[in-house]
Parts: C-alpha cells; sequence; structure tokens
C-alpha cells in the first residue's frame, strides 16, 4: 500500500528525515513512536504533502505510484488521509458544509458525480451516530469551540466519511481522556478493512490498547531504529526511549 | 476642484456654442460640463421647469465645491470636463453581434456564476432582436404590482407620471448640497429608479435587477429614490453578481430612501464592476451617496452591500434614525484584490428616542489592495436610550495588501448604548493545508473560508442572490493566493 524509501525532507534547509525507510501492506495497521522532535509530526506532513516540507531524496511510493510531487489534495484525492493532532477551526463554516465539500471536491478529482444534498446527509448521519456526534455539531462551525474530544471525533468522523486508502493518525491520543480515547479508538477500528491501511503516531503505549498495531517503528533522529511487533510498545512504555534507541544504536 | 473656468470657457465657446440645446434628436451632449449640457439633459427628458431649476442649482453649487480628499483611497485626479454628460442607449449597430465577439473573460465569468445563456446576451450587451422571455416576465410582474399600488418605474418617467410624488421626495435625505459627488449627480443624473409603495401595502416581490435591466438602461449618474409609506415593507435588489458591459470610467449614483411610520425598506446590493487588470490598469472608479431617512416612529432601514467590484469604492450607506423606536442596520462584505481600493462604512444619526443601529462589517484584502471601513455612529442629544452594536472584521490574505479601520463614535446623551468590536485576522497556512489535505484545491478552500467568514452577511442577502454571491467571493478571490 504504502513503501517509503530512503526519504530525506527538510524544513526551511534544517533536515528532519534522514533515510526513513518503511513499507506498510494493505490492511495493516503500522504505529510510528518516538521522542519530541524525532520526526514524526514531519513525517505526517510530508507524507500528506504539506508546502514547506521538501522531499530532498528518495521516493514515497503509494499503491505503485511515486506521489512524492504531488498536492495534497492530489494525494487525497487517490486516498491518502491525515487526522491532525490540532485540527483547525474555520469560523462560518458549518462541519456539515465543510464535509460535503471535502467529500464533492474528491469526486469531482476523480472524475465522479458529486453527492447531492440528500445522499450526503444520509451518510454522515450514519457516521456520525456511531461516533456519538450530534446534529448540533454538525451544524457549528468547524471545530469552532469544540472540545478536545470533539475536535478529535470529528477528524475520525472525516476519516469514515472520505474513506481512504490509508490514513495517517498523528497523535490522535493526545488531550483525550479515557473515555474519548475509547470512542476514538473504536470509531478507528470500525474504519479497518483488508484495503484500508493505517499510520498511527503515538507517544504512548496507551492508544495500541486499544489500536492493535501489526508493527510498531521506533523514530529517532529521522530514521526508523527499530521495528518489532506490538510489544515494542510495551518495552518502551517499560524502559522509556533512551534506553530503547541505545539498544538499537 | 473644480471650477478650471479655462477650460469651461474654452469648451463653450467652441463646440458646444449654442444650438445643440434645441437639437432634440442628437444622441450624444458634447464632452464636458456646462449649464448648457444640464439643460441638454433636462430638455432630453421632457422634465418640468422645477426639476431643471433643481438641477441648475446643484451644477452652480458644485462648481464652489471641492472634490473630497480624506477617504484611503489614490487615484489620477478626475478631468471632468473629459466626459461625457450625457449619451442615449447605444443603437444596436454598435453592440457585439453575438456572444462570440464577447470578451471571453467575461463570458467564463458568467459561466461560473452559472447565469443562462439569455441573460448572458442581455449582461454583455449583445444587440438582440428577438423578444427575451425575461419580457413576458416583466410584463407580468409590472401586472402584479399595480394591482398593489405599488409604483416601480424609472425616475425619468415617474417624474413625467408622478411628478408631485418625485418633488416631494427627491433630495430630502441627500440633499442637492450634501457632497461633492452626490451633487454632480443631482445636476446631471441621468436615470434610475423610482419606488413608492402605498400605506400598508407589502410589495408582493422583491424589486430585483433583472427586471430592472430590462425596463431601462441606467448609466453613470444613476438617481434612486425609494419611498415606503406608513405601515409598508419592500426590498429592494440593486445590482447584479455578474459584470456587466461598462463604458463609463465614472460612477457617481445617489439612492435616497424615505421609510415612513411604521415602514420598512430593505436594500441590497451586489456590486461587481470591472476592478481593473491584475496590475491595478483601468477599473471604475465609484463614488456613490446612499442614504435612508426613518422618517417615521419604529420604520426599519436595512442596507445589506457585498462590494467585490470597481478599482476604487467611496460608498457609505446611512441611516437617520429620525422616528422614535426605528431601526438602521448596515450589513457590508467588502472584498479587494490586486491594486482595488475600497473605502467604505455607513452613518447612523440616531435623532429619535430609544433608536437602535447595527453595523457588520467584513472587509477582505488580497494582493495589494487596501480596504477600509469608515464609520460614524452619532447619538444626539434627544435620542434617550439609543443603542448601537458595531462590529468590524478584517481579513488579510498574503502579506501586501492592508486593512484599515475608521471609527467615529459620537455620543451626547448618557442614557445611549454603543458597542463596538473589530477584528483582523489572516487565512493561515495551517487551515489551508488542513483544507487541501481534505482534497478541496487551494481556490476552493480560500472561497470556503472567505464565505464563512462572511456568513452573516451573506445571510442577510434574498436567497437567490445568496447564493450566486457566494460564488462572486470566490471568483473575485482567483489568483489570490500563490
Amino acid at each position: 500500500m504504502l513503501e517509503i524509501k530512503n526519504l530525506h525532507a527538510s524544513v526551511q534547509g534544517k533536515e528532519i528525515l534522514k533515510g526513513l525507510t518503511l513499507t506498510v501492506g494493505a490492511g495493516q495497521v503500522h504505529a510510528i513512536m518516538g521522542p519530541n522532535g524525532s520526526g514524526k509530526s514531519t513525517l505526517s506532513y510530508v507524507l500528506a504533502g504539506r508546502e514547506g516540507y521538501d522531499v530532498t531524496q528518495g521516493q514515497i511510493l503509494f499503491k505503485g505510484e511515486d506521489i512524492t510531487a504531488l498536492l495534497p489534495e492530489e494525494r487525497a484525492a487517490k486516498g491518502m488521509f491525515l487526522a491532525f493532532q490540532y485540527p483547525l477551526e474555520i469560523p462560518g463554516v458549518s462541519t456539515m458544509t465543510f464535509l460535503r465539500t471535502a467529500i464533492n471536491a474528491q469526486r469531482k478529482t476523480r472524475g465522479e458525480t458529486p453527492l447531492d444534498a440528500v445522499q450526503f446527509l444520509k451518510l454522515v448521519r450514519a457516521s456520525a451516530k456511531k461516533l456519538n456526534i450530534s446534529e448540533d455539531m454538525l451544524k457549528r462551525a468547524l471545530n469552532v469551540g469544540f472540545s478536545g474530544g470533539e475536535k478529535k471525533r470529528n477528524e475520525i468522523l472525516q476519516l469514515a466519511l472520505l474513506k481512504p486508502a490509508f490514513a495517517i493518525l498523528d497523535e490522535t491520543d493526545s488531550g483525550l481522556d479515557i473515555d474519548a480515547l475509547k470512542l476514538v479508538a473504536e470509531g478507528v477500528n470500525a474504519e479497518r478493512a483488508p484495503d484500508r491501511s493505517f499510520l498511527v503516531i503515538t507517544h504512548y503505549q496507551r492508544l495500541l490498547g486499544y489500536i492493535v498495531p501489526d508493527a510498531v517503528h521506533v523514530l529517532a533522529g529521522g530514521r526508523i531504529v527499530r521495528s518489532g511487533d506490538k510489544s515494542l510498545a510495551l518495552l518502551l512504555e517499560e524502559q522509556g526511549y533512551d534506553a530503547v534507541i541505545e539498544q538499537a544504536a | 476642484m473644480v471650477a478650471n473656468p479655462d477650460t469651461i470657457e474654452q469648451v463653450t465657446g467652441q463646440k458646444y456654442k449654442y444650438g445643440f440645446v434645441s437639437d432634440i434628436e442628437s444622441e450624444y451632449a458634447p464632452k464636458g460640463l456646462n449649464e448648457d449640457i444640464v439643460r441638454f439633459i433636462s430638455t432630453k427628458k421632457n422634465e418640468p421647469e422645477w426639476m431643471l431649476e433643481w438641477r441648475l442649482e446643484a451644477y452652480r453649487r458644485w462648481l464652489q465645491m471641492e472634490e473630497p480628499t480624506w477617504a484611503r483611497v489614490h487615484y489620477p485626479k478626475i478631468d471632468f470636463q473629459d466626459a461625457y454628460y450625457y449619451a442615449a442607449p447605444k443603437g444596436n449597430s454598435d453592440k457585439p453581434k453575438s456572444l462570440e465577439e464577447v470578451d471571453p473573460e467575461l463570458l467564463r465569468t458568467y459561466e461560473k456564476l452559472g447565469i443562462p445563456l439569455s441573460e448572458q446576451k442581455m449582461l454583455a450587451g449583445v444587440a438582440v432582436d428577438a423578444v427575451f422571455d425575461s419580457v413576458s416576465v416583466a410584463t407580468t410582474f409590472k401586472a402584479k404590482l399595480e394591482e398593489a399600488g405599488v409604483i416601480f418605474c424609472p425616475i425619468s418617467e415617474a417624474l413625467q407620471k408622478h411628478p408631485d410624488l418625485v418633488r416631494k421626495y427627491l433630495g430630502t435625505v441627500v440633499p442637492v448640497t450634501d457632497n461633492f459627488y452626490a451633487t454632480l449627480n443631482s445636476a446631471v443624473f441621468s436615470d434610475g429608479s423610482f419606488v413608492y409603495i402605498p400605506k400598508g401595502v407589502r410589495c408582493p416581490m422583491e424589486l430585483s435587477t433583472y427586471f430592472r435591466i430590462n425596463a431601462s438602461n441606467t448609466g453613470q449618474f444613476e438617481r434612486t429614490l425609494i419611498i415606503a409609506d406608513e405601515g409598508s415593507y419592500v426590498s429592494y435588489l440593486e445590482g447584479c453578481t455578474a459584470p456587466m458591459r461598462d463604458e463609463h470610467q465614472l460612477h457617481a449614483a445617489v439612492v435616497e430612501l424615505v421609510a415612513l411610520k411604521d415602514a420598512e425598506i430593505k436594500y441590497s446590493t451586489v456590486q461587481n464592476w470591472y476592478p481593473g487588470d491584475e496590475n491595478g490598469k483601468g477599473g471604475i472608479y465609484n463614488f456613490v451617496t446612499k442614504r435612508g431617512d426613518c422618517r417615521g416612529a419604529n420604520s426599519k432601514i436595512s442596507w445589506t452591500q457585498v462590494e467585490t467590484g470597481s478599482a476604487i469604492t467611496w460608498k457609505y450607506p446611512s441611516c437617520i434614525l429620525r422616528g422614535d423606536n426605528s431601526v438602521g442596520e448596515f450589513y457590508s462584505i467588502a472584498i479587494t484584490n490586486h491594486f482595488q481600493q475600497a473605502d467604505t462604512g455607513t452613518k447612523m444619526i440616531h435623532l429619535g428616542r430609544n433608536t437602535k443601529s447595527r453595523i457588520i462589517a467584513k472587509g477582505i484584502s488580497a494582493g495589494q489592495a487596501q480596504s477600509t471601513y469608515r464609520g460614524l455612529v452619532s447619538i444626539h442629544p434627544r435620542a434617550e436610550g439609543a443603542r448601537n452594536y458595531t462590529q468590524c472584521d478584517s481579513l488579510l490574505i498574503g502579506s501586501a495588501c492592508g486593512a484599515h479601520t475608521v471609527p467615529y463614535i459620537e455620543s451626547r446623551n448618557p442614557t445611549a448604548t454603543v458597542e463596538h468590536e473589530a477584528t483582523t485576522s489572516k487565512i493561515s497556512d495551517d487551515q489551508l493545508f488542513y483544507c487541501r489535505s481534505r482534497g478541496i484545491e487551494t481556490e476552493e478552500a480560500v472561497t470556503l473560508i472567505v464565505n464563512g467568514f462572511c456568513r452573516e452577511v451573506l445571510q442577510q442577502l434574498p436567497m437567490e442572490f445568496a447564493v450566486e454571491a457566494q460564488k462572486l467571493v470566490g471568483i473575485s478571490l482567483e489568483g489570490s493566493v500563490g
């Protein structure tokens, strides 16, 4: 599904990713763990195609196609999705309007007919219900005045509606209490499918107790220094990043 | 300015001589402005003697006036003698024969706005001999309005058919002496709309642009007078989301609204005149005076404007809250891109008791554009319990544009409540990236964010207008984000 080969990326001339290689197969969930400043968020932005995050070397192959030069919206239409650590507020634009604009923009890029209001409403109501998102919340301006939990649930709602082939969850667990975390994790698990892969970026093992990964990678200094199964996350929790990274070196 | 007596003399002495005044058949008055031109216009329109005197008084007054320079707009000095002040509508022979002859850029915009082909032709000024469907629609409308007793016609026609009504109200809100451009307009106005809603009548339809385009060719010095008699209601839509072919660079319109006891007037404008190209060449100068008089108790006047066009916009739709408990509202969106300059806002003059006003102004600047909100809230000593709420929000796109807010508040009554809130924000890269990561391309994202920013104002527009206005917001900001 996703193949990252020897990826080097810089932000404002400073190299952050230094030869990262990673392969995520179809239907798999991989977790990326790492200390602050290891390049986790940079990786998520580079995958989503954010301007200012320049790939200087290497390749990103998505479903076999090199997407390194594509714009964020082009990647999105091909099925790339990033759930933000800090979802943005857009005053005056209702969540409903935003969702519909996004869905239809992607459909347009793919040459599909736009969803009409009725089709869309049906779709959004069904997904919102599962995530315990109220009609009122859908009518409110996107993320404006939303609690931390509401913002994250709203990200998962977008995931459920946009049905990407590859979803990156960037510290989706940050700022969530246990109940909210469970709800979000259940939302993600419901979207797991043989043709959909996930990259779960997190600091803590806690989230991985709910979203059980097929593989765990430790990111340090812009490279993956160690990979393993879900037990690696437990090891990290127990010994801390420094010890595990040192062992790897 | 004005009087460059040399120029005037020169022109009158040479080209104008006499003679042409009686030449009713002539299509154009010669270039320049003098008393003979004013007489010519009045004669052409077969106006009553008092109207001519009114115009002449305005003209003489104008000669004494100075062109205002206080607004934050910059443009080369206008030579008022180097313009035509009367030109009859163009004959079919001068017009493009088909849409193929029309600027493709214009057609592209029509398409984006979803304007039907027949209307595209009309807006682009294509010569059409066949009768539009809209003509029959217009006839139906006319019958319906007549049934309700509503008068809605060109002001030139009103001067023939309802001279007493016109005389009673014309210039009572914007006096002949009001300001440089309004006085100029008073002297030379070509045509415009006249609306009278009788007592207790709720106008059965929105009085709208498309209808009016069919009815008349209004030109650069437009004059509009709307009177809502006691207990009546009218909603009037001016302008058009589609850019219209326009030969004139200088526009100086005057709009007067009179709301009598318990009456309400809702006046909505979408202005999308040629803003000049992306290098700031060309574009229309729009110097407009719009004012409403809440003359009777419990009356209400509400202005809603979406200003996206013109190189220069100088416009302050205002309300005089004379009647006790009267209400004035101003909802505004001003979008400037490239080298456009807009200096716009409102005046709320609280004279009566318990008068209320509300101002919601949204300014959006992109490119190198400069946008200024200029407003006055004035509470007079008699205005016990007056209230005002003002909110001015500016949104900047890019780093080369500017937004300015110049609010004046004068309160001479201690019982008054005046609130003012102002914000300035930018469309952030984070917001754009968020949208794009969801598949929404940059321009659409900007449109979405700006429409959200303007929502409170867009909501005030009549439904069918609001939809087009939303699209227009996007079109106006094309190319604003690299």
